[in-house]
């Protein structure tokens, strides 16, 4: 996460000041500003872009091949998009890859991890919006509630993975609890079904909590007086939920599942620890990381420049079309939509007035 | 203010996907192998670093002690790694392809010696630095050599054997078929049958070769050729999947890793258990045992008589690295000395590589499954020695997991099997 904060921070000081620069300040002034700058820049350059063109630079080398007469590996030389092929298109030489090879796992890692995302996503929004609600409420205890709804995202996913481990085991407490009401036990770390429900309840259950932080944030800065107005018109609960707090905390909501869905489409501890990758449970990230352990690191490299390019492009859709607004927006004047004027007026309004009160 | 809105977005997610990308980026470069550094420091003496896994029986220590008070001027410092094999693997990858010398003398998985040695990370044991083998059991030398040379001393060996309950089954069975026969006593006693390690990982790699090799069938040729497109491994495979269909290999057992087949047969549930020696002293001594006193060990059954264990264990070999290779080859033959084996057994329950050890009639009174074990390793199959082992073990396990759940036919299974290590020699 880290990764992500940073260069939100520069960027905001780093935009401004060119921005400011193209509507015609003085260039001395730039120039210090470039200055001031160049150490973040000159850091990020190091950390995020090296590396980042790097990868792709090794995803066109090949990996090392054995040199018969010596039975030495030797350096394999460039190799076009032969790296990508052997993901994209299962490509194994001559043949098409298979079963058993990391290159044959490539589309169901790829089914298995949108279907993780989607599933567990969809289950944590409308957890996540019930925790919420529950946590927004004034009632007797409310701390000790937010405190005990918190405990599962504190605790580090390895953690979680391997209480989730035992739990599942077959002599388990979740086959036990099974066997209460009469149904037979599971192979919740082998089957192909069990195996992949077993990641996302454990899942939900770690991360439904960051959803309701995230939710809870967006309901608080929803004004009182709209709920006010809307009794004394006579709106039932369920037109109120639709009608008012819905629309209301969009904005925070979306951004709450674009960051799970990048999230889970990155999944790697989880199953790693919970299933090692049984019952078809190997994710996306698990497969770059079992084809580095192969010493396949341009092959590798391949496909983490295609699992980048994928949660860039879903990011892309987030925002573009699914009004995941990262970051607020002013008002607007070229386009005059309704509920982004609510959104973005309201909460500074909203804020003035709950920390007044 | 919009410009400047985007901009962080954009930046924002990318430096998101970035952290994916940076996986793979800070492991790659330096694919020049290590062959002229191998000539380096080879008359060299000096301290030296000595890295191997976690030691659980604190036998690290007191070696260490020993070899430093009889060479003050070659002291050795002891890396104690994590307690992951894949994690150990890592950590001497790193090393290795950043041609540290801070590791002189590194300890190797069997399994790992051949790719360390083709990627010239490993000092050949010949000529100058030839070591006696004369002693060693033969099964542990053949998996420290690649391309006819030695590259790695043997310290440490392991060998599967058949545990079975000595108050239910009087004389243990030779054959599979008699194991079999012998499952109506399990069902008798509400138990179940027999169980390996069957779950996705290394183990289900040792116990699906076992099977297989108990048919006549052969992984790889001596040439290191796959040959596992046969009959033979089809039938091997065959016997797993029709006894886990009809129970006598019960269902969980593809959940089991080494220590949850060892919890099942410690609790009573299991008739024949195979796995390794070091499940003997906790059978026998674990306070929650119900086991105790109600168990003994016999040679793993095959076909016709005692069958074929996978062989386990570790290796020492000099780092082509290192800076002091004469003093790392004398600590060499310092920790592959009978004495220092004698100890490793004694203290820590690890499986000698010396023959003459296992016949020490003080040591078998103590660990009276000693014998066994010798015949175990003495006739142990090792897993294909390839520099390509980590894809051929994921070809082993991905089909053979397939196969036991029912999933593909044993014949397809095997097919896929051959097809895939053949694609993982030529580079995928």
């Amino acid at each position: 996460m880290s990764a992500v904060t940073e260069p939100t921070k520069t960027s905001a000081t780093g935009a401004p000041r060119k921005q400011r620069k193209d509507k015609g300040l003085n260039a001395g002034q730039g120039r210090a500003g470039l200055l001031l700058v160049a150490p973040t820049m000159l850091f990020l350059a190091v950390i995020i872009i090296y590396p980042l063109i790097n990868a792709v630079v090794l995803s066109f080398e090949k990996d090392e091949g054995l040199d018969p007469a010596t039975g030495m590996f030797v350096a394999g030389g460039s190799a076009g998009v032969s790296n990508y092929t052997h993901w994209l298109l299962q490509r194994c030489g001559d043949v098409s890859c298979p079963p058993g090879t990391l290159g044959n796992q490539f589309y169901s890692a790829f089914w298995v991890t949108l279907f993780f995302t989607v599933v567990s996503v969809v289950i944590e929004v409308i957890l996540g919006m019930w925790f919420a609600m529950i946590m927004n409420r004034d009632f007797k205890g409310r701390a000790l509630v937010r405190a005990a709804i918190l405990v599962p995202w504190a605790i580090p996913t390895a953690v979680t993975a391997k209480l989730w481990y035992f739990i599942f085991a077959y002599d388990g407490i979740a086959n036990k609890l099974l066997g209460v009401v009469g149904i037979n036990p599971q192979l919740w770390t082998s089957d192909p079904w069990a195996a992949k429900f077993a990641i996302v309840i454990a899942d939900v259950w770690k991360t439904t909590p960051f959803m309701a932080l995230l939710i809870l944030a967006g309901l608080q800065l929803i004004p009182g007086d709209v709920y006010e107005a809307s009794q004394i018109d006579g709106a039932s609960k369920w037109q109120t939920f639709t009608k008012i707090t819905l629309p209301l905390v969009k904005t925070p909501l979306m951004v709450a599942v674009l960051f799970r869905t990048l999230d889970v489409l990155r999944i790697y501890d989880l199953p790693a620890i919970l299933t090692g990758g049984a019952g078809g449970t190997t994710s996306l990230s698990m497969l770059v990381i079992k084809q580095i352990r192969q010493g396949g690191f341009n092959n590798a490299s391949a496909l983490s420049t295609i699992v980048f390019l994928l949660i860039a492009f879903v990011a892309f859709l987030f925002i573009k079309f699914g009004g995941a607004d990262v970051i607020q927006r002013p008002p607007s004047s070229k386009k005059p939509k309704k509920d982004a004027d609510t959104q973005t007026g309201n909460p500074v309004a909203a804020n003035a007035t709950s920390t007044g009160a | 203010m919009a410009l400047r809105l985007t901009k962080r977005r954009t930046l924002g997610v990318l430096a998101g996907a970035v952290s994916v990308a940076l996986v793979a980026a800070g492991c790659g470069g330096g694919d020049d192998g290590g062959n002229s550094a191998a000539s380096q420091g080879a008359d060299a003496r000096g301290p030296i670093t000595y890295v191997q896994g976690k030691d659980n029986s604190n036998l690290l220590g007191p070696m260490a002690e020993k070899w430093n008070a009889a060479h003050p001027n070659e002291k050795v410092t002891v890396k104690e790694q994590s307690d992951q094999a894949d994690q150990q693997h890592d950590d001497l990858v790193q090393n290795f392809q950043a041609k540290s010398d801070a590791y002189d003398v590194v300890s190797v998985d069997v399994v790992w010696t051949a790719e360390f040695a083709a990627k010239g990370w490993l000092t050949p044991l010949k000529d100058k630095f030839a070591l006696p083998t004369d002693g060693f059991l033969e099964p542990t030398i053949k998996a420290a050599t690649y391309n006819n040379t030695l590259y790695a001393a043997p310290t440490s060996s392991d060998g599967a054997m058949l545990y079975y309950r000595s108050d239910l089954v009087k004389t243990p069975p030779k054959t599979i078929d008699e194991m079999w026969s012998m499952c109506s006593i399990a069902k008798k006693n509400g138990m179940d049958c027999f169980a390996g390690q069957f779950a996705k990982y290394e183990g289900l790699t040792c116990n699906a070769t076992e099977w297989m090799n108990a048919y006549g069938a052969k992984v790889v040729d001596d040439a290191g050729k796959p040959t596992v497109d046969s009959p033979e491994a089809a039938k091997g495979l065959q016997a797993l999947a029709d006894n886990y269909k009809n129970g006598n290999i019960p269902k969980q057992a593809i959940t089991f890793q080494e220590e949850q087949s060892r919890q099942a047969f410690q609790d009573g549930k299991l008739l024949f258990l195979r796995n390794w020696p070091y499940v003997y002293n906790l059978a026998s001594t674990d306070a929650s045992s119900k086991v105790k006193g109600k168990f003994k060990v016999a040679p793993l059954p095959g076909v016709d008589g005692p069958g074929t264990s996978t062989l386990g264990g570790h290796m020492a070999a000099i780092s082509a690295f290192s800076k002091n290779k004469a003093t790392a080859l004398d600590f060499l033959k310092f920790l592959t000395s009978e004495e220092q084996q004698k100890t490793n057994m004694e203290k820590g329950s690890l499986a000698p590589v010396i023959g003459s050890i296992y016949d020490d009639q003080a040591l078998v009174a103590k660990y009276p499954y000693l014998p066994v074990l010798k015949e175990s390793i003495a006739n142990a199959v090792s897993r294909p020695v390839t520099p390509f082992y980590p894809k051929v073990t994921e070809a082993i396990q991905t089909n053979a997991f397939a196969a036991i759940q029912g999933q593909k036919t044993p014949q397809q299974a095997v097919k896929d099997m051959q097809a895939a290590m053949q694609a993982a020699s030529g580079g995928n």
